[in-house]
């Protein structure tokens, strides 16, 4: 589907519609002559016909999320997508785990953003391998970018990849990209309306992050509000309350990812047994 | 803005079908639009247009038909409407609901010659 989201299909120009079929030609300007022995019409004599197709339009991307999936359990990688709004802190939060979590397991993380490679600069600079998707134009990552990452990241067996998605509270909802987990993070210095603003994020997220909670007592941001919306609608939703800058709830977030790991790993263990 | 994205996709799929069932023109395409799906429709049908030029679907017309939303609602253990994530059960006021319809964007057929 879309590697770009415009830029290599090109040109979103905004000139009127081509015409299709035929124009009538101004006959003051010039004549043109029909053979009126044949009298045709100008009507186009087409045999139109219906073809089902019944088929979603990320058929393709889904199918390619459903084999980074299997890829990922066969490996017993646990993967977790990290989704929110520019600078809810989705990078602070990686770097804020990275020594305690490298003592336990391999780690390695995909970075999506449009332009540059911040993000992936400051992953290296925490000790973590890393690799950085430029999106161009694109507003979210899909399944086959993901594919490619893994392929040139190669993450170890058994550890944890988290894929960083394009900051962005609404497009990446809708692409699978074969994680275990979508995990939505929104911060302290956003609305705590947010899960009701952008509710397909929230619906499609499996554990929600409140970051910044450090600033709590200097802002209004109601959590239990922001919660409840969240509850509304995914009744299901995780939530855990952290501060990448202070430390505060890290360890709760860290044990998450370590229970994700450890159900991905036995699994992997027991099918590759169930096989061997 | 993934409506490209989106739009690509259907040209895919038309182009596919087009190989495989042997048309040269699409005169129109039905795409079934669920109402809770991040689709802008507007936007949709702009950047249809735009992608289709020069290819087996220009200027074909794009028929959206609307999907209600729909979901299960365990307190009243049915299904139910809904018309927006975020709002509550028609029938009991409550949240435990679990979307089951509404929130894909399919063809459903082209018509083609």
């Amino acid at each position: 589907m879309c590697t770009t989201c415009g830029c290599s299909s090109g040109e979103v120009d905004i000139e009127a519609a081509v015409a299709s079929g035929h124009q009538h030609h101004p006959h003051g300007d010039h004549s043109h002559s029909h053979p009126h022995g044949d009298h045709h019409t100008h009507s186009h004599p087409l045999e139109s016909r219906i073809v089902t197709v019944e088929q979603d339009l990320l058929a393709r991307n889904d199918a390619r999320a459903a084999v980074n999936r299997r890829g990922f359990e066969a490996h017993g990688l646990f993967v977790v997508n990290l989704v929110s709004s520019p600078g809810s802190g989705k990078t602070a939060l990686l770097v804020r785990i990275a020594d305690a979590l490298r003592e336990r397991t391999p780690i390695c993380v995909i970075e999506g953003d449009q332009q540059t490679s911040n993000d992936v600069e400051r992953i290296r600079a925490a000790g973590l391998p890393g690799i950085q998707i430029n999106t161009g134009k694109g507003c979210h990552l899909d399944a086959h970018m993901v594919a490619r990452a893994v392929e040139s990241l190669a993450p170890e067996a058994g550890g944890v990849l988290f894929i960083e998605n394009v900051g962005n509270l609404v497009c990446p909802a809708a692409f699978d990209l074969g994680e275990a987990h979508k995990v939505v993070i929104i911060s302290t210095t956003e609305g705590e309306d947010k899960p009701l603003k952008y509710p397909d994020m929230f619906a499609a997220s499996d554990l929600m992050l409140v970051n910044k909670v450090d600033l709590l007592p200097h802002l209004e941001f109601d959590v239990d509000r922001c919660i409840e919306y969240a509850r509304r609608v995914n009744p299901e939703i995780q939530v855990l309350l952290v501060s990448a800058t202070t430390g505060e709830g890290i360890g709760s977030w860290l044990e998450w990812i370590l229970a994700g790991r450890e159900r991905v790993a036995g699994s992997s263990r027991s099918w590759k047994g169930g096989v061997g | 803005m993934h409506e490209l994205s989106l739009s690509n996709g259907m040209l895919e799929i038309i182009q596919k079908r087009a190989f495989e069932d042997g048309f040269d023109r699409v005169l129109a395409v039905r795409l079934e639009v669920g109402l809770l799906s991040c689709v802008e429709r507007a936007a949709l049908s702009f950047c249809f247009e735009s992608v289709t030029r020069g290819t087996v679907a220009e200027g074909a017309r794009l028929e959206i038909l609307d999907v209600a939303g729909e979901a299960w609602c365990w307190d009243c253990e049915a299904v139910v409407p809904l018309a927006r994530r975020g709002e509550a059960c028609e029938r009991c006021g409550g949240y435990r609901m679990k979307l089951r319809d509404g929130d894909n964007v399919r063809i459903k057929d082209l018509e083609v010659a």
